[in-house]
This record gives structure tokens, sequence and C-alpha cells, in this order.
């Protein structure tokens, strides 16, 4: 009969229509800026940088520049420290990341050998300065470990246990030459 | 047809200076030289809100017969292949994200697929089951979102669209909680996938596909019996077995024009000999045929996650030997297609042993679909066109790439 199936439908319609208020179901809408969803711990928005106890000299990047070799968009910038004579120091003077550019691939926390660089969950980062308040240098990035376990508490404490594993092995090593660490061990293990 | 080349068939530029006008009117003459009226040249889009991004086509006219169409794409171009020759493997696997931006775990696998195939990788078991289960929910939401869309062109306004929304969002929330992002997943690595499924997914989506079919019964119920939707699909825009298999079409577009072709049973990539489906096949290769064919994959699907979620093995989820920096496969060449939501998604890559691929180059299924456009349009009315396009299911992302 024609009509038929266009009368069928729009019982469907009325269905969804009264079931969007009593049905759980169908409660599907957030109220955004009042109501927020919990996010998963794999969620991840824009990079930060990691460190241990002191903001500035416990980063845990040694700034060896691979994740900026990596980044697709080349949307990372460092320039290493340098010593009085000119000499590299593992540890970055620069580090930049320009948000504007970043797509928040997670390319540059799997390429990097020294788990310092994670993704944050922070997703509110819209300012009104087109230019320089996306660029976020390193004072900004730098977040402390709490603040990682904070968000992602599993993928933390597994870091921390993979590092702490790789401290020792480094000691047991040095015990073993029973000679003075060698210098590269030493810059690494400004840890507390 | 019409002769352009001729001078009183030119179209006259406009002043100069003057803007492009969106529609002009073009002297029709017999082939006795009198006037018999007017053609009309319009340029749908690339703003025109049915045309499923940037996308622009120049039709003429004839009253309200398509006389000619001229499809113009490029708005989108970002130079993916080029791009992805200067940096390494690795870096452009987020790049193939955005190329067909509903599906990206499918763009994913397709890539990871070719570089393994270069590089001599072997999946573990574990992952096999990952990717097949993540393809299987990429096309479910393609599907869904699809048939939403090509109601919307019908002039269904929202309800169909939000409904499909509705359980999109659902998927795409399985894959943030897998993979962080839920339309950039990046989550498919050279060997394997690149983390583990977070505890509670599995249930979560088992939860979802034993759902999903209540949301396909709504949709049946809601559409596939309208008269109007019959009435405005059938017989339009047919596609010819001949010309489908000539012209390359792959995918959806090409089984309901009778053709049986799925890779998946083709090449049987990963483990897809060991579930069983069907392959649903079109009778007219028409609007209503490339709709409904998609319902019914997306039931088959259904029977493809179902034993995989079951069965799913534990163990190792990337290849032991794969490396994630200084990545770098022995010189040769190698082509990596699957079965994409939209047909035959394949990357050639061409490696000369350093970091990145000499030769990169995607045959994307949304841009060999569309070549036929004019074929499926000429004598259709122009409000038909708005509804062929839609059941191309085409992404400018991956047309213009
Ligand atoms: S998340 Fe991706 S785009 Fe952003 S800084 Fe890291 S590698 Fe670059
Ligand atoms: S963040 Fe990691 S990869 Fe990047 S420079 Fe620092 S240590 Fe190296």
């Amino acid at each position: 009969m024609p009509g038929f199936g266009i009368i069928k439908g729009l019982k469907e319609t009325a269905r969804n229509f009264f079931g969007s208020y009593h049905d759980p179901g169908r409660f599907v809408t957030i109220q955004y800026p009042e109501e927020k969803r919990e996010h998963h711990e794999n969620y991840r928005s824009f990079p930060f940088l990691v460190y241990d106890g002191d903001p500035v000299k416990g980063l845990r990047c040694v700034s060896c520049k691979i994740c900026e070799k990596e980044c697709p968009p080349q949307c990372i910038y460092i320039v290493p420290e340098q010593d009085g004579s000119g000499k590299l120091l593992k540890f970055p003077r620069i580090f930049d990341i320009d948000v504007s550019v970043c797509m928040g691939c997670q390319i540059c926390v799997e390429v990097c050998p020294f788990d310092s660089i994670k993704m944050d969950q922070e997703f509110e980062v819209s300012t009104a300065d087109r230019f320089g308040g996306l660029i976020l240098n390193r004072s900004k990035l730098a977040k402390s470990n709490e603040y990682y376990h904070q968000i992602r508490p599993a993928e933390a404490t597994a870091v921390d246990a993979q590092l702490a594993a790789e401290r020792e092995r480094q000691q047991a090593k040095a015990a073993a030459a029973k000679s003075p660490a060698p210098a590269a061990a030493a810059t690494r293990e400004k840890k507390p | 047809m019409v002769d352009f080349a001729q001078p009183e068939n030119a179209f006259k530029p406009g002043l100069p200076g003057a803007a492009e006008p969106a529609c002009r009117v073009v002297p029709k003459y017999s082939d006795q030289g009198e006037r018999e009226g007017d053609w009309l040249e319009i340029s749908m889009g690339p703003q025109h809100p049915s045309t499923h991004g940037v996308f622009r086509m120049d039709l003429v006219l004839e009253g309200e017969t398509v006389i000619r169409l001229k499809p113009v794409f490029g708005y989108l171009h970002r130079n993916h292949e080029k791009i992805a020759e200067q940096t390494t493997y690795l870096s452009s696997m987020p790049y193939t994200d955005r190329l067909d931006y509903f599906c990206s775990m499918t763009n994913n696998w397709a890539y990871a697929l070719a570089v393994e195939k270069l590089a001599g990788l072997q999946v573990p078991e574990r992952a096999e089951y990952i990717r097949i289960i993540t393809a299987e929910l990429t096309r479910l939401q393609n599907h869904a979102c699809l048939m939403g869309f090509l109601m919307q062109d019908l002039g269904a306004m929202g309800t169909p669209l939000m409904y499909a929304f509705r359980e999109r969002e659902k998927i795409l929330d399985l894959f943030e909680a897998l993979s962080g992002a839920r339309m950039m997943c990046n989550y498919m690595r050279f060997g394997g996938c690149r983390i583990d499924l977070p505890p509670g997914w599995l249930e979560q989506t088992r939860r979802l596909v034993a759902d999903f079919p209540r949301f396909l019964d709504e949709f049946e119920a809601l559409l596939t019996g309208n008269e109007i939707v019959m009435a405005r699909l059938q017989g339009v825009g047919a596609l010819s077995r001949e010309l489908a298999i000539n012209a390359g079409i792959s995918g959806p577009m090409l089984r309901a024009s009778g053709v049986n072709y799925d890779i998946r049973k083709v090449d049987q990539y990963g483990i897809y000999n060991r579930f069983e489906f069907r392959v649903p096949l079109g009778a007219h290769g028409d609007c209503y045929d490339r709709f409904m064919l998609r319902l019914l994959e997306m039931r088959e699907s259904l029977r493809i996650l179902e034993p995989a979620l079951k069965d799913i093995p534990s163990g190792p989820i990337i290849d032991a030997r794969a490396k994630l920096r200084n990545f770098k496969p022995r010189p040769g060449e190698a082509y990596g297609r699957i079965e994409a939501p939209k047909g035959e998604l394949g990357f050639y890559l061409v490696s000369d042993g350093s970091a990145n691929p000499y030769r990169y180059r995607v045959r994307p299924p949304s841009l060999i679909n569309l070549t036929i456009l004019e074929d499926l349009c000429l004598g259709q009315k122009v409000a038909d066109v708005v509804i062929i396009l839609g059941s191309v299911d085409i992404v400018l992302g991956e047309v213009d790439r």
C-alpha cells in the first residue's frame, strides 16, 4: 500500500523522540562547557616535557633532537645548552613546540629514547594571541612526573619502573668496571 | 552533443576584474543554424552544501537535464605523496589518517601492509585480530555515515544523519580509548599495532556489536520501505557492469553493479580467510542498490566481528624485528592494498634503501570512483546529480590528497 513505508518510518522517529525523554540509551548529548566527558587514559592532545624534581634542572630531555627530526610537520625546535667553551651539553636551552602546527600524532613520544616527552590531555588551549600564544616554550612545556602519574597512572608507573631498571643496570656496570662512571652515564643520571 | 569549439557556443569570458559568474546562459542552435533556446551553464560548488567537501561540478543543463558535467577538484590538495617522499616511513603514518578522514584505521592498515611487504615483517596473531576488528568497526561507521549523508542529500534533513552519528559516536569512543584520538588514530605500525587493547575494551566492543543490529533494524524500518526514498533512488544513476570494470571502479560501487570482487576475498590479506562472510551484490547498479548494499555489508561486518572478538588470542602485538627509529627497508618495491570501506585502497612504495621512500603513491578509491561521475549523471535531472554524487561516497581528503 503506498504511503505505508512512510508511516512505518515515522513510527521509528516517534519512538526515538519519546525515547529521548526516558530511555538512558538515547541520552547522548553532553552540555559541553558545564558538563565534561571523562577522558580515557589513552586520550592525547599535545606533548609536554616530563621533569623529576626541579622544573629546569630535572628535565629528562637530553636534547638529542631525535623527536625534532621525526616530527612529521616539523614543529619542534631545539637548541642544546652550551658550556663556556662551546661544548654542547645534554640539556635543551630552547625547546619550542608550535601547537598551531602540531597534529598530536604522538610520533615524538614514541621515538624519544629517554621517556622525556609525553602526551598531555589538556585540550582547551585556545588563545586570542595569534602568533606567540601557541608557541609553547620550555617552561610552558615542563610538567612534573606527578602530573604525568595523575593523567596516565598505568603508563607512568610502567615508565618509572623501566627507568629505575635502566639506572640499576648502569650502576651495576659502573661498579663492575670499578672505575669512575663514564661521563655519558653521569649526565643521564640527574634524576633524584 | 554541444561543440564548444564553435564560436557561438564558446563561453564568453567575464569582464576583466569581474568575478566569475556562478551561472551563464549559452544560446543553443539547431543543425540548420536556427536558434532553439538556451543552455545554462552552472557551477555547483565548491561551497555547495551537497558536495561533501570542497568539490565543484561544472554542469551544462538543458532545461533541468544534465548534458555535460565536468568535475573540478584539487581545492584540498596538500602534496601528500611528495611530503611522504621527504619524511621517514614512520612520519607518513599520521598523514595517511588524513586521506580518508572517516576511516583512518583502514588507511593505516593499507600503508602498514605495503611497508610490511617491503621490509618483510610478520604481523603477530593478536595484532591481526585487532586490525580486523578496527577495520570492520571503521566500515560500520563509514557506511552508517554515508547513508545518513545520502539521506541528507535527499532532503531528509538531519534525522537519519543524526541517528547514524549517534552510533558512530560510540565507535569513535572505542577508537579514542584504544588509540588516543577519535578520528586521526595513527594506530597501526609496521609489523603490528602501537599499543595493546586497554582493559575492558573487548567487553565494550562486544556490547556495541550486540547492540548494532538494533540500529540497523531501526534504519531499515525508517528508510528502506519509504516510498519517497524508493522513488528518488531507484533507477537513478545506473552504472553498467562493463563500464564499472573498465573504469577501474572498486568497492561497494563495483559490487552494486553485480561484479563479485571483494579484496578481502580475492587477496585474503590479514587473516580474512578465517572468517565466514558473504559478499552482497547489486542487480541494477543504481543508487538504491548502492544504498542497500552498504546496509547489507554492515550486517556482514557484524558477522566478522562476532567471532573475531571471541577468538582473539593473547600474545605480542608487534613483530620483534620492527624498528621505530632508523627504519630502513631494503631496496625494492611493494604494493599493499586492502578493501577499504570506499573501495580498493592501495599504497605503492619504492625503496632505495634509505630512510624515506623513493616513490610513494596512493591509489585512492574515492578519486577513481569519481571518474565516472559524468557517465552516471548525463541525462539525469539536476536534483539527482546531488544524490548520485552522494551515493558514490567520496571524501575529498582522499580525492585531492
Ligand atoms: S605530536 Fe606529532 S606533530 Fe606534535 S610535536 Fe609530536 S611529533 Fe610533532
Ligand atoms: S624529547 Fe626525547 S627525543 Fe626529543 S630531544 Fe629530548 S630526549 Fe631527545
